[in-house]
């Protein structure tokens, strides 16, 4: 017997499988069958706490984060687009001011589950800055936290306000800062990120946001949400554990996003998950139009799911005609249940 | 010398005011004094800890029903485990148990509602509060049997089948065995320290495999040698205190009855730990049942009885004697399944398989004598066949069972 350790004997299953015998006949035994797994895949198993996963959605156990131990909401996340302070310049165009600071916090990115964070303004995503197209824009960085960090903008600038080391003000050490000028060029969704290296980890911590800048013709007016899909690697293995949009995984699930039916919908989706090489966008019960990037009026596609490398966006506009809860999730199936999910409901 | 031994003994005499047991006491009372203070002052000096805190957490048992899987783990590392979320094949899932910290060295009973399938690989990630995961592999999917009657009868039969029978024929050879002169004994004992050197070989890599998976805060591989070194000793003073009583009672030649006592207990041990992997085996479902797997025991394990017998060849034991040696060697395969079945753990398993390797040692040290002639120094060239033999018979059949 001595070499009967259960591993060898996995490998010996199908050899020993010969004695279909008088043994293995003769004795009354209960092998578990497919079937009987199968029967209780409805249930929502035993006595499991209050969670989605309860009513046939994957969620998390337990109540939900503590949102304002947190600083942030998802749910103001979704729709607070931030300006800046606006004035005039002598040639007669508007000059946007924002000052950003980078810190480092504590958040909870599921029930129960602690991550230390780098926050741009004390939440993740970081503010979603709105300027229009040939605004003059000044951002003050001050960074707060224990290691360089820098503000990278996606868009048309000079190199020496790029926010890369090297560059212009470079990296800007703890308790250190700069400002970043640049016009608002082009219309288009975009985003900025720390760009100090290792540049994986600045990113994961939490240091990114979403960058908007309308055409100089406005867009049709329109309910508008922010969507920044992100994910969490909490046991640094360099894979996330908690996958979500605006940072808190099931937050949509666990309370729908409310919009009215057959008004116009539009989504700025922005894409900067990190250590997975795709994300993506699936919408249920609906199809949507799709601008990639948001830097054309046309869409260029009519679809219901669009797939977003890291550093990808673009602007999603819809109607819905019927009331209801329609799902949105990444259409991995991984990410879905790993947290990336929510609803929006409709209502007349 | 003298005088100063006399003085000291004096000396002794003269301040043992206090009585001897006090002067055992105090020390004992001022150490639980300092230590005590110590831990109520929180380790003054010390400062706080450096770093996260260390989560470690092991699995100690599976069983698994349908829509639900069940994990009994121990947190084993130096700090109170929450776990916050639980995660099944790259998916969250609901689950019940462990609402609260588990404290070093508590254990606790998660039920994660899982929808599983029989056959397939299942990978359960325990999230903890500080975002670490604690990953626990079930290879292959499948029901774990209801504790009842008809289980506990399957596991006994299965006991017999591959510890008693086969031991029981393996010493049947007793009357040829009286038969053969002794230099031709001398290499069967050979063969018979050969099969118990396999025996104990392989008891010790298995504990050390199983000590590797279990609950490290109670010892790990340390579980092993401690069963070894405890199944040794208490052997050892059974031994000796089995010889002086016969001694007492004037019997003619004291040490062989004694000595098929103990080989008999030897390899009882082991078959108690053979008997834990099977059942483990069969509730987790790595084991079929079937002629080959039988056959290849009860080949294998009919040497065991032979080791038996070997040194008793020249008295004459009663049948209800031999027979009581047969179920020591034996029955502990039923108890064993039972006990596997039912409430298997590593560490428990690897502390046994270690007291069998220990049991055997000590066999193989009382057996060395015999191999060697009267007045003959080094080994007959028969005799080292014999070892020789031992290992390479248990090692063929062992390819039996392994397949």
């Amino acid at each position: 017997m001595r070499r009967l350790t259960r591993r060898r004997l996995l490998s010996a299953v199908p050899a020993v499988g010969l004695g279909a015998t008088a043994l293995h006949a003769a004795i009354p035994h209960s092998h578990g069958s497919a079937t009987a797994a199968e029967h209780t895949a409805g249930n929502a198993g035993p006595h499991a706490e209050k969670t989605h996963a309860a009513n046939g959605h994957a969620g998390f156990r337990g109540r939900e984060v503590d949102h304002r131990a947190n600083g942030f909401d998802p749910h103001l996340v979704l729709r607070d687009f931030d300006e800046g302070k606006v004035s005039r310049l002598p040639d007669g165009r508007t000059l946007r001011e924002w000052t950003i600071a980078a810190a480092e916090q504590e958040i909870e990115v599921a029930p129960g589950v602690k991550f230390a964070a780098w926050s741009y303004n004390g939440r993740i995503p970081g503010p979603t800055l709105r300027a229009r197209e040939g605004d003059r824009l000044r951002i003050r960085f001050v960074n707060g936290g224990r290691h360089p960090h820098t503000m990278h903008f996606h868009g048309i600038h000079p190199a020496s306000a790029d926010g890369v080391a090297g560059l212009g003000a470079g990296d800007i050490p703890p308790g250190g800062e700069t400002v970043y000028e640049f016009d608002a060029a082009p219309y288009g969704l975009h985003l900025y990120h720390c760009h100090v290296r290792p540049l994986a980890e600045h990113i994961a911590k939490g240091l990114y946001g979403a960058f908007l800048i309308d055409p100089a013709d406005a867009r049709p007016k329109a309910d508008e949400m922010v969507m920044v899909m992100n994910g969490f690697d909490t046991n640094f293995d360099r894979a996330n554990e908690v996958y979500a949009a605006n940072t808190i995984g099931f937050a949509y699930s666990e309370r729908p996003i409310r919009v009215k039916r057959n008004e116009l919908v539009r989504l700025y989706l922005v894409n900067v998950l990190e250590y997975d090489l795709i994300n993506s966008f699936h919408l249920h019960g609906n199809f949507f139009d799709y601008i990639p990037t948001g830097t054309s009026k046309q869409s260029s596609e009519f679809t219901d799911t669009v797939m977003l490398c890291q550093g990808q966006r673009g602007i999603l506009e819809m109607r819905f005609p019927y009331t209801g809860k329609y799902m949105f999730h990444a259409h991995q199936s991984e990410f879905t249940e790993l947290g990336w999910m929510g609803f929006f409901e409709v209502i007349d | 010398m003298e005088a100063g031994q006399a003085t000291a003994g004096g000396a002794r005499g003269t301040t043992g005011r206090a009585p001897a047991w006090l002067l055992g006491l105090v020390p004992l009372l001022l150490i639980i004094a300092a230590i005590g203070s110590f831990a109520a002052l929180g380790g003054p000096g010390l400062g706080e800890r450096r770093g996260p805190p260390a989560e470690e957490l092991a699995v100690e048992r599976t069983v698994l029903e349908p829509g639900r899987i069940e994990l009994t783990v121990r947190n084993d590392g130096p700090d109170p485990v929450s776990i916050a979320q639980v995660v099944v094949n790259d998916a969250f899932v609901a689950f019940d148990g462990a609402g609260t910290p588990i404290g070093r060295l508590s254990s606790e009973r998660l039920v994660i509602a899982q929808p599983w399938i029989e056959g397939e690989a299942y990978e359960v990630s325990l999230l903890t509060s500080s975002g670490a995961t604690i990953t626990h592999e079930i290879p292959v999917a499948v029901q774990t049997p209801a504790a009842d009657a008809g289980f506990y009868g399957l596991m006994a039969l299965l006991g017999i089948y591959v510890g008693v029978i086969p031991i029981a024929l393996g010493m049947l050879w007793l009357p040829w065995i009286r038969r053969i002169p002794p230099a031709w004994l001398r290499a069967l004992m050979a063969l018979t320290v050969g099969l118990l050197g396999f025996l104990a070989l392989d008891a010790t890599l298995e504990g050390v495999e199983l000590a590797g998976a279990g609950s490290q805060a109670f010892g790990g591989v340390a579980l092993v040698f401690l069963g070894a070194a405890v199944a040794y000793l208490a052997l050892t003073g059974v031994s000796s205190w089995l010889s002086r009583r016969r001694r007492a009672v004037g019997t003619a030649d004291a040490r062989t009855p004694a000595l098929a006592m103990l080989i008999a207990v030897g390899i009882g041990l082991h078959n108690l730990g053979e008997g834990l992997a099977i059942g483990t085996a069969y509730t987790t479902g790595a084991l079929a049942l079937g002629a080959f797997l039988v056959v290849g025991f009860a080949l294998h394990n009919t040497t065991e009885g032979l080791a038996i017998v070997a040194p008793i060849a020249d008295s004459r034991p009663s049948l209800g004697r031999l027979a009581t040696l047969g179920l020591i060697a034996g029955a502990p395969a039923v108890f064993g399944a039972w006990i596997g079945a039912s409430a298997f753990n590593n560490s428990v398993a690897a502390f046994l398989f270690g007291a069998g390797a220990g049991a055997i040692a000590q066999v193989i040290v009382q057996l060395a004598p015999s191999l060697r002639a009267e007045g003959e120094r080094g080994l007959q060239p028969r005799v080292v066949a014999g070892l020789l033999a031992g290992l390479a018979l248990m090692f063929t059949t062992g390819l039996l069972v392994s397949v």
